[in-house]
């Protein structure tokens, strides 16, 4: 999000407060969500596809839609035609391709007319197979998680990322050997596909609401949570939804600060810190140890600041619209414990993971005829969690040693923390050695995090690894 | 949440009211802050605050720089936070013997590791005068062939105490078009004009490529590029004390051995020079700014080719007749005023000395050059304290 997009979308924001009749304000969110991924899609090298993965985001949501739908849940009139809008929106974003550049809203020219006609009936037909297969809904369920998540696998795997850039680039007859992995950048999938899946399961446990096609596309790309979160639940954004509110001063002013303070962490600090932090590049060239860690710290608050900035200005003009979205970061680094940091640290992705990957992981292991030990499915449960959470940025070694180093953080800290309970309760008629232990503690997990990104940050393990050395004088 | 407690549980409810007063406030103080920055111009005044050799250590070099990210340096027009991030602005010890060297790309060191620059090589040579004082060499060098790029930043270069001025040079300075064409001489036009009118050189201090900066020019919001300069100068002060880089290093074609058959000069075809053709004055302007500072004035060596048409250039820059002219002219004007002038134009005559052009030497050359000029300047060192004994 870039702050052109900012400021539209907040003057979009006073339009719709202000004009809007309540009645229209659903269909102005689902309407202004499905032309924003279009109009935040960045450039893609393979021709047409940052017109494509827009509308293969719009396919796979509505793909999730039909798998996730109540049994009961039939198509109504509201349905049909929020497809025909979904369909008009893509038709009068293609017809930028008869624009200038500077009047399209996509970033390169969208394909001809009779392409986007043939994509579209293409999708269209596949969802009316999917919607008329004579299966039940649940058993289309797991086939579209297991879609979903190939598709992540494919998109978050180096290697495999490439070789689809290969495989696209070819069959848009463009040269296969400038195929590069970073070049498949389709905006906000780790998100949308996060919160598809979410609903997927909940379905299956029969949690989720009932919810129409355009509740749950804008649920799904709502715009300002699409390219960075938060990764909202359905059940909670749904109530917002049902009663969106007009213009409120106390809305506008709470909306706007989160935007004022979000835009000043991102483009004022984050930015600034960016230029000292540390990369691959920095780290190969720094002389000294301190200068080492100078980079490391400066990493660790410009990530911070860059990524609660994000989400600051998401919650903002989520706001504005009506929508509160869930808070993603609460003083993570002044937390005092790891399991604490991680609860307020990318919070919706973390409660994302503990929903779907701890506590069926947990489940499991005790439904199991040989019971764990606490100790070891505390070790198991953790450590899988993390890893999880490593790879949901990218499947490579450097994020699985990150989510290691967290995973075994937290068992650490969970063993720890069991056996000195008593000694902590001990200690509560002593408040000055509390704090104390408190700011040590503090200080401690801050380190911690600090030397967990130094995995993160760095491109390959080898590099990481030599850098952890060399933090220590090693190396 | 408890971070965002004063926001969403705030003491006094946010209306109408409130929103309306913020939003009044709001255009005061910018319309404040927008008209005070243009009353007060306080860009110079923020430029001479710097982190640079107090948090961390300062630049080898002057800033100048053009892709950032890779060389953790930039180039800005403000010459006080130039000058302000460099190690010359550092405390001078007691038995410092300050020497600070002024010239072009050569000096500054392109393609060259700031230890391996000409103030680098004599620095490394550890030269000490006859009473004992540390010879230590700035390097003040600056890109863009303009003599009165170079008189500009000596006359700041002052400010910082030296003992000796080193000021090499090439032909390329000394061409009358030249003087203007630095980014530095015509966004500071008010120390160039002051400099014009004080020592009487020949250049238009009304030239129109002068950039001057009306009231509405001097708003914050339209100076907000020159501010984000200084901060970004301070912000890449960070990677540059903790690698030790401030240039990027690329791949490069080598100077040019074949040459065309061109014998012309900036406009100039075959023909004898005269002083007014050559900024001759500017050197002139700078030796007496200087005044009892002593002053080495250097032909700095060049690539001299043997390759096709090496009869009618030097090099890819300069056509022989009109190097040689130059050489007459300089040697004939410093004989006269009596400078202390090296002409040391083939001093390093191997071709293998040369990296990107016919003035960038190799680390190797310019430790050789380093003596060169540093036997010169203990030379010029030791006879200024014999003077002043007497």
């Amino acid at each position: 999000m870039t702050l052109t997009h900012i400021i539209v979308f907040v003057a979009a924001a006073l339009l719709y407060m202000t004009l809007l009749p309540q009645h229209w304000r659903k269909w102005a969110l689902f309407i202004g969500s499905v032309l924003a991924i279009f109009w935040l899609q960045p450039p893609v090298r393979i021709d047409k596809f940052d017109f494509v993965f827009p509308v293969g985001t719009l396919a796979l949501v509505t793909l999730a839609w039909l798998a996730s739908r109540d049994a009961e849940q039939q198509w109504t009139r509201e349905d049909v035609v929020s497809v025909a809008v979904m369909a008009a929106c893509i038709v009068l974003v293609s017809l930028g391709r008869y624009l200038q550049e500077d009047f399209r809203i996509t970033p390169s020219r969208p394909p001809a007319l009779p392409q986007v006609a043939v994509m579209l009936i293409s999708v269209l037909i596949v969802l009316a197979l999917v919607d008329r297969l004579p299966v039940g809904r649940k058993r289309l369920l797991l086939p579209v998680a297991l879609l979903i998540l190939a598709l992540f696998v494919i998109l978050k795997t180096e290697a495999l990322a490439e070789e689809a850039s290969r495989w696209l680039r070819d069959m848009m007859g463009q040269p296969t050997h400038l195929a590069r992995a970073s070049e498949l950048q389709w905006l906000g999938f780790s998100y949308v596909a996060f919160r598809l899946i979410h609903t997927l399961r909940d379905r299956q446990t029969g949690r989720l609401p009932v919810l129409s096609l355009r509740d749950y596309v804008t649920y799904a790309i709502f715009f300002p949570a699409f390219t960075s979160g938060p990764i909202d639940r359905a059940e909670r954004f749904l109530k917002d939804l049902q009663a969106l509110p007009g213009l409120d001063p106390a809305r506008l002013t709470q909306g706007g600060m989160r935007i004022v303070i979000g835009i000043g962490k991102k483009w004022v600090i984050a930015d600034a810190l960016a230029y000292m932090a540390l990369n691959d590049v920095k780290a190969e060239q720094a002389t000294s140890t301190a200068g080492l860690w100078l980079l490391l710290y400066v990493y660790a608050f410009q990530l911070y600041f860059d990524f609660s900035g994000y989400s600051d200005i998401a919650i903002g003009i989520g706001q504005l619209f009506g929508i509160k979205l869930p808070e993603n970061f609460s003083q993570p680094y002044l937390k005092r414990n790891i399991a604490a940091f991680w609860q307020s640290w990318h919070i919706t992705l973390s409660q994302w993971v503990r929903f779907y990957v701890f506590s069926p992981l947990s489940r499991f292991l005790l439904t199991r005829k040989r019971k764990p030990s606490p100790t070891f499915l505390a070790l198991v449960c953790q450590v899988t969690t993390m890893i999880v959470i490593g790879l949901w940025h990218g499947v490579t070694w450097t994020f699985v040693a990150w989510g290691l180093w967290h995973g075994f953080g937290l068992f650490i800290h969970k063993v720890y923390s069991d056996r000195t309970r008593p000694f902590y309760i001990g200690l509560r008629a002593r408040p000055r050695l509390m704090r104390a232990i408190g700011i040590a503690g503090t200080v401690v997990t801050f380190h911690f995090v600090l030397l967990g990104w130094v995995w993160f940050a760095l491109a390959d393990i080898e590099t990481s690894w030599d850098v952890f050395l060399r933090l220590f004088g090693m190396g | 949440m408890q971070t965002w407690k004063w926001l969403y549980d705030p003491a006094a409810a946010f209306n109408w009211r409130f929103i309306f007063s913020v939003a009044i406030r709001v255009v005061i103080l910018f319309v404040i802050v927008n008209v005070v920055f243009a009353l007060v111009d306080p860009l110079p005044a923020l430029g001479s605050i710097s982190a640079y050799n107090h948090l961390f250590r300062g630049r080898e070099r002057l800033p100048y720089g053009e892709n950032a990210a890779v060389s953790y340096n930039l180039s800005l027009n403000q010459i006080d936070a130039m000058f302000e991030s460099h190690v010359v602005a550092s405390r001078k010890d007691d038995d410092e013997f300050r020497v600070v060297l002024i010239g072009d790309s050569a000096v500054w060191g392109v393609l060259l590791e700031p230890d391996d620059t000409l103030a680098g090589q004599i620095n490394r040579l550890d030269y000490h005068t006859a009473d004992g004082q540390t010879v230590q060499a700035y390097n003040l060098g600056y890109p863009i062939w303009s003599l009165t790029k170079d008189l500009l930043l000596l006359d700041y270069a002052l400010d910082y105490d030296p003992d000796l001025v080193v000021w090499l040079f090439t032909l390329g300075s000394f061409g009358q078009a030249a003087q203007m064409r630095s980014p530095l001489v015509q966004h500071n036009p008010d120390p160039v004009e002051d400099l014009i009118k004080r020592f009487d050189v020949n250049q238009d201090p009304n030239d129109p490529r002068f950039v001057r900066l009306s009231f509405w020019d001097k708003l914050f919001i339209r100076r907000r590029r020159d501010l984000a300069d200084l901060m970004r100068l301070q912000l890449y002060g960070v990677p540059w004390a903790v690698t030790g880089i401030d240039q990027e290093y690329p791949d490069y074609e080598p100077r040019l051995i074949d040459l065309p058959a061109d014998d012309t000069w900036e406009d100039y075809t075959p023909q004898t020079l005269t002083t007014d053709d050559l900024a001759l004055d500017v050197i002139r302007a700078g030796v007496d700014l200087v005044g009892d500072t002593p002053i080495v004035l250097i032909n700095e060596p060049m690539f001299l080719s043997d390759g096709e048409n090496s009869d009618i250039r030097y090099n890819s820059f300069f056509p022989r007749w009109a190097y040689d002219e130059y050489r007459r002219l300089l040697d004939d004007y410093s004989a006269r005023y009596g400078w202390f002038y090296l002409d040391l134009w083939d001093g390093i005559p191997e071709a293998d000395c040369y990296t990107d052009s016919a003035v960038h030497l190799t680390p190797e050359c310019s430790a050789r050059l380093g003596k060169l000029v540093g036997a010169a300047i203990v030379e010029l060192a030791d006879q200024a304290g014999r003077q002043d004994n007497d």
